[in-house]
């Protein structure tokens, strides 16, 4: 029955060409891959955790750490302002999407070198690569993100409907890393040097970021230049969401956001671009 | 609606030579950069060629293939190594474009060109089997539909809860085949995937691939497999250096590409005269060997069942009476297989005072797949050996459908191939 409906609907025709320049995104064919890559995502996250002691602890354990050497050396000695924020709260806050977009951003970057053998070997949509890479990181996201809620109940911050807009900064979070894992990524087929600079990369752009301190340091006139890190803005709006302790930071935001937008478009084209030849370079 | 499934439009593939293995630092190409303007100054300077795209360093992996394949046909694709077979499958199933030309495919393809692709080893079976369906193209829906299938094709129901890493080899290779075996695609893209696993294992992949077939899919397979060529595909096309050199009956086209195997390493020219040949005996009276095929064309590559030729060349120094010629074929382990004789065959020759030829022929040759070794001598009733030549010359034979059922023998079950006639008869037995 199911068979006699297979053959009886017209079968799909595929031509073969050789492209050149720029090619369309073809996210239907992304949307028909869907499944692919929650089973990639999926296989990421199970062999990740599957050897481990700590198992998922892992998540917890990476931020709560850093939150403490923070707290430490830039709260109590340092003494770093927190915008009234208690420190360690104001460190974790950021780490959480710090940490989720350094995990998608190294694993985006690395997606496609890791993955050779599928790309070598069958075929499916490419982007469902780094897509899949970034997508693994929510779910560290999600482990470590309770603690938060603990904290905020211990030091007695209540949320405030503003909490219902975090889910867009966790989006926006994502989003910013697959916009540079897609270039990077590409990139890291043809030269390998890539790999070797993502360490460089994450660990200058994590100086870059208020995590350790609050935008309030910049001068108020070039805060929205310095939203030109899109993680500034990233990280701003999702303290905002959480502890609503200073005013929204509209124009670092918008920045950021368009920033985002912008690299993240260019790089699935890039990406598209790039990705036939990978099967021949990788 | 059409009823073709494949058609390629002068397809050619272009890869830079050494382009896989090595990969560009961005560091060289800063180098690159930097030197460039210097070069091409000292290029104009000294008058030669300008820099450009080297041709010597690009290779045509295919060039200009075409052909096409109806609905349900069962194509071949045979070649040597890096004939480009590989390649034009991978080309055809998406992996990399053409660098030229153009394919048209109506269908869904599933591409096997790997056993296993994805596999993580740290995975369970069944997770595997998930994680390889949905990479091979199934739906979740479709994988759980079938599960019980593949794990039943599979037979490795108690270990399917077992990490991959723990399998033997040959239970991965079956778990891999056994998803692959169950993909619903109207295409079928296959490279050698019947070389891998035991024979029992290879047998269970030869009766999948003709179920395959006789519900009307459209398949292409690569293989150096010639009697499952001979048995699954209804044509063949035989690749060289890229080019579609014969499309049509796969048995003429297999006989066409084990023409074109010929003087690879081995020569089916031997000359015998010169020094460096390693004889024994009283004399130099053989000077050269020739192996041809039943058509008279030198060859050293063979089918299972072929005739084979062997001229011999003789130059006798002094006059050899009674003469007889042997000829002794060893495998490629050293152990003698068969000799024959003019003397066991009851040909007589007059004396060896002259050069002459003489010609053996061995019909229906036995020999199972594989590479073998050919000893000659000379010799007569009183000295056995005057003149021998031990491993003169080499030969290949490749498998065909000796037997007309697609099946061989196992190396470990014998040497030889030998026909038989079977049948049942009622009422013999006594009770």
């Amino acid at each position: 029955m199911e068979r006699a409906m297979r053959f009886a609907t017209e079968p799909p025709h595929t031509v073969l060409r050789p492209s050149s320049g720029w090619v369309s995104l073809n996210l239907r064919e992304l949307w028909h891959s869907r499944e692919l890559l929650f089973f990639l995502a999926w296989r990421d996250i199970k062999v990740r955790y599957q050897q481990t002691a700590l198992g998922a602890a892992w998540a917890v354990v990476q931020p709560l750490v850093s939150m403490l050497v923070l707290t430490l050396f830039f709260g109590r000695l340092a003494k770093v302002p927190s915008n009234g924020i208690p420190y360690p709260l104001f460190a974790y806050s950021a780490l959480l999407p710090w940490q989720l977009f350094a995990y998608a951003l190294t694993e985006s970057s690395n997606s496609v070198v890791v993955n050779e053998r599928l790309i070598t070997k069958v075929y499916f949509p490419r982007l469902v690569i780094p897509l899949a890479s970034a997508l693994a990181g929510l779910v560290d996201f999600t482990i470590a993100f309770p603690l938060v809620i603990g904290m905020m109940i211990w030091y007695r911050i209540t949320l405030t409907w503003a909490v219902l807009t975090l889910p867009v900064f966790v989006i926006f979070t994502a989003a910013t890393a697959l916009a540079a894992g897609l270039w990077l990524g590409a990139l890291n087929v043809q030269y390998r040097d890539v790999r070797h600079t993502l360490t460089f990369i994450v660990q200058f752009w994590l100086l870059a970021s208020p995590v350790a301190y609050p935008s309030s340091l910049v001068p108020a006139r070039w805060r929205p230049f310095y939203g030109l890190n899109p993680m500034a803005g990233v990280i701003e709006g999702f303290r905002w969401a959480l502890l609503r302790k200073t005013p929204f930071p509209g124009p670092m935001i918008a920045v950021s956001g368009f920033v985002t937008a912008l690299l993240l478009i260019g790089g699935l084209f890039y990406f598209r671009r790039m990705e036939r030849t990978f099967a021949d370079v990788v | 609606m059409s009823n073709l499934a494949i058609r390629c439009d002068g397809i050619a593939k272009q890869y830079r030579l050494g382009e896989r293995e090595k990969y560009k630092a961005l560091r060289d190409v800063l180098t690159h950069a930097m030197a460039v303007p210097f070069r091409r100054m000292r290029s104009v300077l000294s008058g030669a060629a300008p820099i450009g795209r080297r041709q010597e360093s690009w290779i045509w992996a295919l060039q200009d293939v075409s052909f096409q394949v109806q609905r349900g046909e069962i194509v071949g694709i045979i070649g040597q190594n890096g004939a480009g077979k590989s390649t034009l499958l991978k080309v055809l199933s998406r992996i990399t474009q053409p660098t030229r030309g153009q394919a048209e495919i109506w269908g869904r393809v599933g591409s096997l060109l790997e056993i296993g692709t994805g596999f993580h080893p740290e995975l369970t079976g069944r997770d595997n089997i998930y994680l390889n369906g949905a990479i091979l193209g199934m739906k979740k829906e479709e994988i759980t539909r079938k599960f019980d299938a593949i794990v039943a094709f599979s037979e490795i129901e108690s270990f399917i809860d077992t990490p991959v890493k723990r399998y033997s080899s040959g239970m991965y290779v079956r778990l891999a085949f056994a998803v692959a075996a169950h993909m619903e695609s109207e295409i079928l893209i296959v490279d050698e995937v019947l070389a891998v696993g035991d024979t029992q294992f290879q047998k269970k992949c030869l009766g999948k691939m003709g179920e395959v077939a006789r519900q009307g899919r459209t398949v292409l397979l690569v293989s150096h497999n010639m009697a499952a060529i001979h048995a699954l595909c209804s044509r063949a096309i035989l690749l060289q250096h890229g080019r579609a050199v014969k499309d049509g009956n796969p048995v003429e086209t297999t006989r066409c590409y084990l023409d074109g195997l010929e003087n690879q390493t081995d020569s089916s020219v031997i000359d015998l005269r010169s020094d460096s040949v390693a004889r024994t005996g009283k004399g130099r009276i053989l000077a050269e060997l020739r192996l041809k095929n039943a058509g008279g064309a030198p060859t050293t590559a063979y089918l299972c069942g072929d005739d084979m030729v062997l001229e011999f060349d003789i130059d006798p120094p002094f006059t050899v009476s009674d003469p007889i010629l042997f000829v002794g074929i060893d495998d490629n382990i050293g152990r003698r297989i068969f000799t024959v004789s003019s003397q066991y065959s009851r040909s007589e020759f007059p004396a060896f005072d002259r050069p002459l030829t003489a010609v053996c022929v061995i019909p229906d040759l036995c020999l199972l797949p594989g590479r073998y070794s050919l000893s000659v001598c000379v010799g007569n009733p009183y000295d056995w050996s005057m003149d021998l030549v031990v491993n003169a010359a080499s030969f290949d034979v490749h498998a065909s459908d000796y037997f007309g059922s697609g099946r061989m023998p196992p190396q470990e079950l014998g040497a030889v191939l030998v026909k038989s006639q079977w049948q049942v008869l009622s009422g013999v037995v006594r009770r």
